[in-house]
């Protein structure tokens, strides 16, 4: 188990290291002139010429890499062109935001999903079982971005119950900063409802139908311990398993979201940087998406081994 | 036993998960098609009729602007209103039902090109091959799929092709795990062992012996993936990466009309509305193909 997450720590690293590699190359192959983007409309030949030396800009490739890869390692993540301040700081901001946003969708996502597992397979086949299946339908059947539009016409235009653009500041008190999450959470739960309500649905009957459970409702138990106590409890096991590779979905879903909200988080940084083209915050927030969703595929593989220790990891997997 | 709770269950069946508990293998085959093949099948077909007819059916060319009636809500005239330029939505709607199907459908060819033969070769070399090729799929598998998109697309000036070619490749590492895992599964059959005690060369037993038995699965994968293909282009164009203006692509109708929603929210809506019917079409359709192909639910071919 720990060399396996080892060597998976260690596929993460090289990961990362491609993803640079081709961050770095694809961003010099971009048509925009960097030194030209920095001095604006008065740039002559000369003076973009100065500054691309003064930059660094006129070395090789791999010795440009080396500085900023190097630069990265160090914590430097170097200066934003169009906002001319630091990448750092700027990004750190925003993957809080993100994060906030993720994390509250996430819980409202297992718990939520894990319920409507758990009904369904309960009344299995009958009207609970279908209405599940039909809102788990119809959740992925549109862009997740399109979800957020309807709820923007129906809570903010049409009800004006809530806001439908930005993010909230804690200073203002706690419910004006739940206030600006409501909408995107609601969002980015109903795009990964179907997932993690089907799987607990199907392991849910599996439990339902087996030896223990009659053996349970044979003593006499009472239904509610029988579900909860019995089957619940190892139905969890995947469904677990599968909010961690969710949350890896979350992560491109966060993207299309936090543009529709105005929510400023990593998403939404990272599609101005792409619109404007300002390579260092492109670069940043590229490589730090890809780290999180790496460690969530991580986290999701060893949850996997921790809860279902049948697996082994490095033999015959067929 | 075709039991009401089976066949209602298949109708509202996701494509990923299936239900222990509840398929039964039946006894006899019986070959009553699944409520879910008809239903995705009636859908798909219509949707790839009025696709065909689009320029036919259109009632106006779907760039003609009407500049007298700009946000007029949906009428007997304009049967899904007009946008900001008093274009007609319906005929935009349709005009993009072909850009959305073509990009589905070529982002899954090319997903299918590049990972059926390597499937294909790893299941039936193993050893060596296997291992590089899966490791390679592995490694596509675990980067971000929509930063890698973006970075395509965001470097290079956008179109449909390119979208397209992006999402492929997206695409391609679990067409690729599929095609392996059956073709692991075929390996045991008795018509693999005739082929090669016949001596047939590479090439002969991969087209020829291994794929018309591949491709059943394929085509519930493949329906999969363009149901991904078509979500995934609508969140890149509405992001501005993928088709660009004036096309009426649903993903950019949706983005355009943004600005207009508390006015002219059919502007926004009604492409939405177009794009579920066609991913719960080609979702059925996947799902009823399952039920009837998939070697797991029903006897072996």
């Amino acid at each position: 188990m720990t060399s396996y997450a080892l060597r998976r720590l260690g596929t993460v690293a090289f990961i990362l290291i491609v993803m640079s590699l081709l961050v770095f190359l694809a961003t010099h192959a971009l048509p925009s002139n960097t030194a030209a983007l920095i001095l604006g409309q008065y740039s002559t030949p000369e003076t973009q010429a100065a500054l691309e030396h003064k930059l660094g800009l006129d070395l090789p490739l791999p010795v440009q890499y080396w500085h900023w890869a190097s630069g990265l390692l160090r914590g430097d993540l170097g200066q934003s062109l169009v906002m001319e301040r630091p990448v750092a700081p700027m990004l750190w901001d925003a993957f809080g935001r993100s994060a906030v946003l993720a994390v509250c969708a996430m819980a409202v996502v297992s718990t939520l999903g894990v319920a409507m597992g758990v009904v369904a397979a309960v009344w299995r086949g009958r009207w609970p079982d279908h209405s599940v299946s039909v809102f788990a339908y119809l959740g992925i059947s549109v862009p997740e971005f399109y979800w957020g539009l309807v709820l923007i016409l129906l809570f903010g235009s049409t009800f004006h119950l809530l806001p439908t653009s930005g993010s909230g500041d804690l200073r203002d008190g706690l419910a004006s900063f739940c206030s600006f999450l409501v909408l995107p959470v609601i969002t980015l739960t109903l795009t990964l409802l179907a997932h993690v309500s089907r799987l607990t649905r199907s392991s849910m009957a599996e439990e339902l139908d087996s030896m223990y459970v009659k053996v349970a409702r044979a003593r006499g138990l009472p239904e509610r311990v029988v579900i909860i106590r019995h089957a619940l409890r190892n139905a969890l096991v995947p469904a677990i398993t599968v909010l961690a590779q969710d949350f890896g979905f979350l992560i491109g879903g966060i993207v299309a979201i936090e543009t529709i909200f105005a929510y400023p988080g990593l998403g939404r940084l990272l599609i101005f940087a792409l619109q404007r083209q300002d390579l260092p915050l492109m670069q940043a927030a590229i490589l730090v998406l890809t780290a999180v969703y790496c460690l969530a595929n991580l986290t999701a593989d060893l949850l996997y081994g921790v809860a279902n220790p049948r697996i082994r990891y490095g033999g015959a997997v067929e | 036993m075709a039991s009401p709770i089976r066949a209602s269950v298949t109708v509202a069946r996701l494509s990923e998960v299936v239900h222990p508990g509840v398929v039964t293998t039946p006894v006899t085959r019986r070959r009553r098609l699944p409520p879910a093949l008809l239903i995705g099948a009636t859908i798909v077909a219509i949707l790839l009729v009025t696709a065909a007819l689009a320029q036919v059916i259109a009632p106006f060319p779907f760039d003609q602007m009407h500049i007298r009636d700009r946000f007029a809500p949906p009428s007997l005239h304009y049967l899904a209103g007009t946008d900001e330029y008093g274009r007609d939505v319906f005929s935009r709607l349709l005009i993009g039902s072909q850009l959305s199907l073509l990009l589905g459908v070529t982002a899954t060819l090319i997903s299918m090109g590049i990972g059926v033969p390597l499937g294909l070769l790893a299941g039936y070399r193993r050893g060596l091959t296997d291992e590089v090729v899966m490791r390679v799929l592995d490694i596509m598998m675990a980067f971000p799929p929509i930063m890698l998109v973006l970075l395509i697309l965001a470097v290079t000036p956008p179109s449909l092709m390119k979208t397209a070619f992006a999402i492929g490749i997206l695409s391609a590492p679990p067409i690729g795990r599929v095609t392996r895992s059956v073709t692991l599964d075929l390996m045991s059959g008795e018509f693999m062992e005739a082929a090669r005690a016949r001596g047939e060369r590479l090439w002969y037993v991969l087209a020829r012996e291994l794929l018309p038995n591949v491709w059943p699965v394929l085509m519930v994968e493949a329906s999969l993936r363009v149901v991904f293909a078509v979500l995934l282009g609508a969140v890149l164009s509405f992001l501005g990466f993928g088709v660009q203006p004036p096309a009426a692509d649903w993903g950019l109708m949706i983005s355009n009309g943004r600005a207009f929603v508390e006015m002219a929210p059919w502007i926004s809506l009604a492409p939405g509305i177009a794009m579920s019917i066609t991913v719960i079409g080609i979702s059925l359709l996947g799902d009823g193909l399952r039920e009837v192909l998939d070697p797991r639910l029903g006897g072996r071919r």
